[in-house]
C-alpha cells in the first residue's frame, strides 16, 4: 500500500501569479471595478443640502441613531428596513446564482475587486507573470527587497485608504480626515482604519483565492444553488479533446483539418487559461468549487482562438445541459419563485420607505392599574403617548380624543406639546369619564395634530376600560 | 509519521494517512491549509497575552487580576484599579454620555420648582422615567407597581383622593418625614346600636345610604361632643389633610372596603368594624429623608403626583 510519499497534514499554499489578459470579460470587470471604486471612495465626500446641519449625502450616524441617505433620513425605529434590505440581497443572490452562477463572486465581490487592484499593482512593480515567478524564486537581494517593498507599501497604502474611507461613512468626512491626521479622531476611527488596513492587506495581498476557497461561506452555498441549467464557465471537452486529446500546434497539427484527421481537438494546450486564473485552477478539469466565474479564462482562450482564426467559445459561458446538446433554459420554477419573492420584497420595502412618517405616534395603555375610580365617581384610564419627531425642526403637537363622548382629557399642564428636532418624547395622558352601564371596554381615538408646517393628523385607537 | 499510501481501488484516488483498521478501513488525508495552522498558533499566543492583561485564572478564593488599569471613583476619590467589567460598568455609570445626560437633567430638576417641572414636558418625561425606577424599587412593595394600593392596608396613589394632601409639596412632605395614620377606637364610647347609627350616617355622606332615623341619630353622634368625629373629619365630612383624616363624602374608601360589598348591611358592617377598632399603628408611611437623596425624593414626588390625581 505504501508508496513512499510522506503524509502532509498541513498543506502549504501554492502561490498564484495570474497572467494579464485582454478581452470582453476583462473589460467588463474593469468597468465594474472603476464604478465600484468611484462610488466607494467618492461618496463620503458628496455634500447634500437638507434642513439639518448634516450636509453629507450618505452618513451613518450611530451616535445619534440616525442614518442619512440623500433625502431619506432613517430613524432607529425604521430598523426593520435593514431586514428588508437583507431579504432583498439574499433573494437577489439566489435569483442570479440560480440562473447565471457565481456572478457576484466573479464581478462584484470586494475580495475579487480588491484582489484585482492588488494584482495590478503587483504587475506594475514586478512585471508580468514570468518575471514575478522569477522574482519569487530569486534569492533575496537588493532588487527583490526593493520590488517587494514597493509592492507591499502600495498595498498598505490602498488598504489604508480603504479603511479610512470606510470610517468616513460614519462621521463627517472633512472633519474626520482633518482630525485623523492630528490624532484627534475618536478611537473607533483609528481602530476601524487599522483593522481594515490589515484585513485588506492580508486578504487581497496575501491570502487571495484562499479567502474564497476556505473562508467564504457564500462561495460554498452558491454551489448548492446550481442546477443543470445554471450558466457556468466550462471547457467544451468534445471540441477540445476530440478522440485523441489536446495537442500543441506542432508540425502536422497546424490546421483544424489536419487535427481532425488525426483526432486531435481544438485545444492547443497553450496553458493560457490556467495562467490567467486568479484561483490557480485548470478549467479544463470541469466545474470546480474554486472557480469564481470571473470569465478570464474565456478571454484567454478566445484570444488564442482569434489568433488561430478558429471559432471562439472553446471555453465559454454555458450550462451542463447545453454542453450535452440541450437548449438554454432560464424560466425555471426555482428562478421564477426567487424572482417573484425578490419583486415582492422590493415592493414592500419601497412602499414602506415611500410612506415613511415624519412623526411617529404610539399609544400604550397604562395597565397597572387599568382603571381607577375617582372621588367624584368618574373612571380614569392612563395612556402613555410616545411622540417621535423625525424632522429637523421643532414640531408642536396638539392631542385630543374622539369617539368618546363626555370625556375629559388631562395632559397635565400642557396645551400643546413641543418636540425638538429629531427628539422623542413620552407624554402621560389621563382620560376621565362617567361610568356607562353597558360596556366594560370602549374603543376611541387619540387624534394627534401637528401644528407646525403642513397640518397633519394622526389617529390612533385606544381602549377605555371600566372596572 | 508513517508513509502515505494511495488507495486506487475506490471511486476516488485520495491520499490516505496510511492507517488501516480491520484490514481495509482507511483514513483519507485532506490536509488543512498551513495558514490555518498558523492561525491556531496565533490564538494560543493571544490567549497567553490575555492571561497577563485581564482577569483570568482562579487562584484559591481569588483570581489573577491582570495588568491593565482603569480609573474609578470610590468614596469621592479617584483610584486606579485593575480592569474588569464590573469596574468598567462603574466608570460607565459615571462618565458615559447617557450618564452625563442624566446628570444634566438631575441638576436641572434639582434647581427647579415643582411648578417649573410640571410645566416642562421634557423634565416631566425625565421625572417619569427616573421615578418609575425609584417607585418600583422603594414604593411598589406596598403601594403596588402602578400605585394602585391595597384597600385596607395601603392607600391608592393613582386616584385623586389624598389623605395627607395631593399637591407636589404635600406629597414631598409625606415622603420626607413619613406619616402615621391614626383614628381612635370607639368600642368603649359607642354601643353596638350607636356604632350602627354612625355607620349609617357615614354611608349617607357619600350617597351609599338614604337618610333615615338611624342616620339622623348617627349624625347627632358624629357632629356632637360624644363622638366628636367632626374634629378630624370636619362638619361636612370632607376630612382634614393636616390630620390625615379621610374625606367621607367621596366614593373612595381607603380602609373600609365599601365598594366591595354588595348589600347595605355588608357596607354598614365594614364601616362599623372600622369605627369600633379605629386605626392604630397599621397605617405607617416610613420617612425617606435618610434613605433617598433630596433630588430622588423630589422626582418621586413628581412621579406620584402624575400617577393619576395630583392636585
Amino acid at each position: 500500500m505504501s508508496d513512499g510519499v510522506p503524509v502532509q497534514l498541513y498543506k502549504p499554499r501554492t502561490a498564484v501569479y495570474p497572467r494579464s489578459v485582454k478581452g470582453r470579460y476583462r473589460y467588463l470587470k474593469y468597468s465594474v471595478l472603476a464604478l465600484a471604486y468611484g462610488v466607494y471612495f467618492l461618496l463620503p465626500w458628496l455634500r447634500w443640502e437638507r434642513l439639518s446641519e448634516v450636509d453629507q449625502a450618505v452618513l451613518f450616524d450611530i451616535e445619534h441613531r440616525r442614518f442619512y441617505l440623500f433625502d431619506l433620513i432613517v430613524d432607529a425605529s425604521d430598523i426593520f428596513w435593514l431586514a428588508g434590505i437583507l431579504v432583498i440581497a439574499a433573494m437577489l443572490l439566489f435569483f442570479v446564482t440560480g440562473m447565471a452562477g457565481r456572478v457576484f463572486c466573479g464581478y462584484f465581490c470586494f475580495q475579487t475587486l480588491w484582489t484585482d487592484v492588488f494584482v495590478l499593482v503587483e504587475r506594475l512593480i514586478q512585471g508580468e507573470r514570468p518575471a514575478r515567478l522569477r522574482l519569487a524564486k530569486a534569492p533575496w537581494n537588493l532588487e527583490k527587497v526593493r520590488k517587494l517593498g514597493i509592492t507591499w507599501a502600495l498595498w498598505l497604502l490602498i488598504g489604508f485608504l480603504t479603511g479610512l474611507t470606510f470610517t468616513l461613512y460614519w462621521g463627517d468626512a472633512p472633519t474626520l480626515v482633518s482630525q485623523f491626521f492630528v490624532g484627534a479622531a475618536p478611537f473607533a476611527a483609528y481602530a476601524t482604519t487599522l483593522f481594515l488596513t490589515a484585513t485588506t492587506f492580508v486578504f487581497a495581498g496575501l491570502a487571495r483565492e484562499q479567502v474564497c476557497t476556505y473562508m467564504c461561506p457564500y462561495a460554498r452555498f452558491q454551489s448548492v444553488m446550481f442546477d443543470r441549467d445554471t450558466l457556468i464557465i466550462a471547457y467544451d471537452r468534445p471540441r477540445g479533446e476530440n478522440s485523441a486529446g489536446r495537442h500543441k500546434t506542432s508540425r502536422g497539427y497546424r490546421s483544424r483539418e489536419e487535427r481532425t484527421e488525426k483526432g486531435a481537438g481544438d485545444c492547443v494546450d497553450c496553458g493560457y487559461c490556467v495562467q490567467v486564473c486568479p484561483t490557480g485552477i485548470d478549467i479544463r478539469n470541469g466545474l470546480q468549487l474554486e472557480c469564481i466565474s470571473c470569465g478570464l479564462c474565456v478571454d484567454a482562450c478566445n484570444s488564442i482562438m482569434d489568433k488561430l482564426e478558429w471559432p471562439r467559445g472553446l471555453i465559454r459561458y454555458t450550462s451542463e445541459a447545453m454542453l450535452e446538446g440541450g437548449k438554454p433554459r432560464f424560466l425555471k420554477p426555482k428562478s421564477v419563485g426567487y424572482g417573484v419573492a425578490l419583486i415582492a420584497a422590493l415592493a414592500m420595502l419601497g412602499t414602506s420607505v415611500a410612506n415613511q412618517d415624519p412623526f411617529a405616534v404610539t399609544i400604550s395603555q397604562i395597565r397597572q392599574p387599568l382603571a381607577v375610580r375617582l372621588s367624584d365617581g368618574r373612571i380614569q384610564n392612563g395612556y402613555e403617548i410616545k411622540l417621535n419627531n423625525k424632522l429637523m425642526e421643532p414640531v408642536r403637537f396638539h392631542i385630543r380624543t374622539e369617539r368618546l363622548p363626555d370625556s375629559e382629557l388631562d395632559l397635565g399642564k400642557f396645551e400643546e406639546i413641543r418636540v425638538g428636532p429629531g427628539q422623542r418624547l413620552r407624554v402621560l395622558a389621563h382620560v376621565r369619564r362617567e361610568p356607562s352601564g353597558d360596556l366594560d371596554k370602549r374603543t376611541f381615538d387619540f387624534v394627534v395634530t401637528r401644528l407646525t408646517g403642513e397640518q397633519r393628523e394622526v389617529r390612533r385607537s385606544a381602549n377605555f376600560h371600566q372596572p | 509519521m508513517s508513509d502515505a499510501s494511495t488507495d486506487k481501488s475506490g471511486p476516488t484516488s485520495v491520499q490516505t494517512t496510511g492507517h488501516a483498521w480491520d484490514g481495509d478501513i482507511q483514513e483519507f488525508n485532506n490536509p488543512l491549509p498551513r495558514w490555518w495552522l498558523w492561525s491556531f498558533y496565533a490564538t494560543v499566543v493571544f490567549a497567553i497575552l490575555y492571561w497577563f492583561l485581564y482577569p483570568a485564572w482562579p487562584v484559591g478564593d481569588s483570581w489573577t487580576r491582570g495588568m491593565s488599569d482603569t480609573t474609578i471613583v470610590r468614596d469621592g476619590q479617584e483610584v486606579d484599579v485593575r480592569w474588569n467589567t464590573r469596574y468598567e460598568l462603574v466608570a460607565d455609570m459615571r462618565s458615559s454620555p447617557a450618564a452625563q445626560r442624566q446628570q444634566e437633567y438631575t441638576e436641572l430638576v434639582a434647581g427647579s420648582s415643582f411648578e417649573e417641572i410640571l410645566n416642562d414636558p421634557e423634565m416631566m418625561a425625565f421625572a417619569r422615567s427616573v421615578g418609575n425606577g425609584l417607585f418600583g424599587d422603594n414604593c411598589a412593595a406596598c403601594h403596588g407597581r402602578g400605585g394602585q394600593g391595597v384597600v385596607g392596608l395601603f392607600p391608592n396613589l393613582a386616584d385623586d383622593d389624598w389623605l395627607w394632601g395631593g399637591t407636589p409639596e404635600t406629597i414631598h412632605e409625606t415622603l420626607v418625614n413619613g406619616r402615621n395614620g391614626f383614628m381612635p377606637a370607639f368600642e368603649r364610647t359607642f354601643d353596638e346600636e350607636q356604632l350602627s347609627d354612625v355607620a349609617e350616617y357615614v354611608l349617607t355622606l357619600s350617597g351609599e345610604a338614604q337618610s333615615s332615623e338611624a342616620s339622623a341619630r348617627g349624625a347627632a353622634l358624629f357632629q356632637g361632643e360624644e363622638g366628636g368625629c367632626y374634629y378630624c373629619h370636619t362638619k361636612e365630612g370632607t376630612g382634614l389633610a393636616s390630620q390625615g383624616a379621610a374625606n367621607l363624602t367621596d366614593g373612595i374608601w381607603s380602609i373600609a372596603d365599601v365598594p366591595g360589598q354588595d348589600t347595605l348591611e355588608g357596607k354598614r358592617q365594614v364601616v362599623m368594624e372600622l369605627v369600633r377598632n379605629g386605626v392604630m399603628g397599621s397605617r405607617v408611611m416610613p420617612a425617606w429623608k435618610d434613605r433617598l437623596s433630596e433630588t430622588d425624593i423630589k422626582l418621586l414626588a413628581v412621579y406620584v403626583h402624575q400617577l393619576g390625581g395630583g392636585q
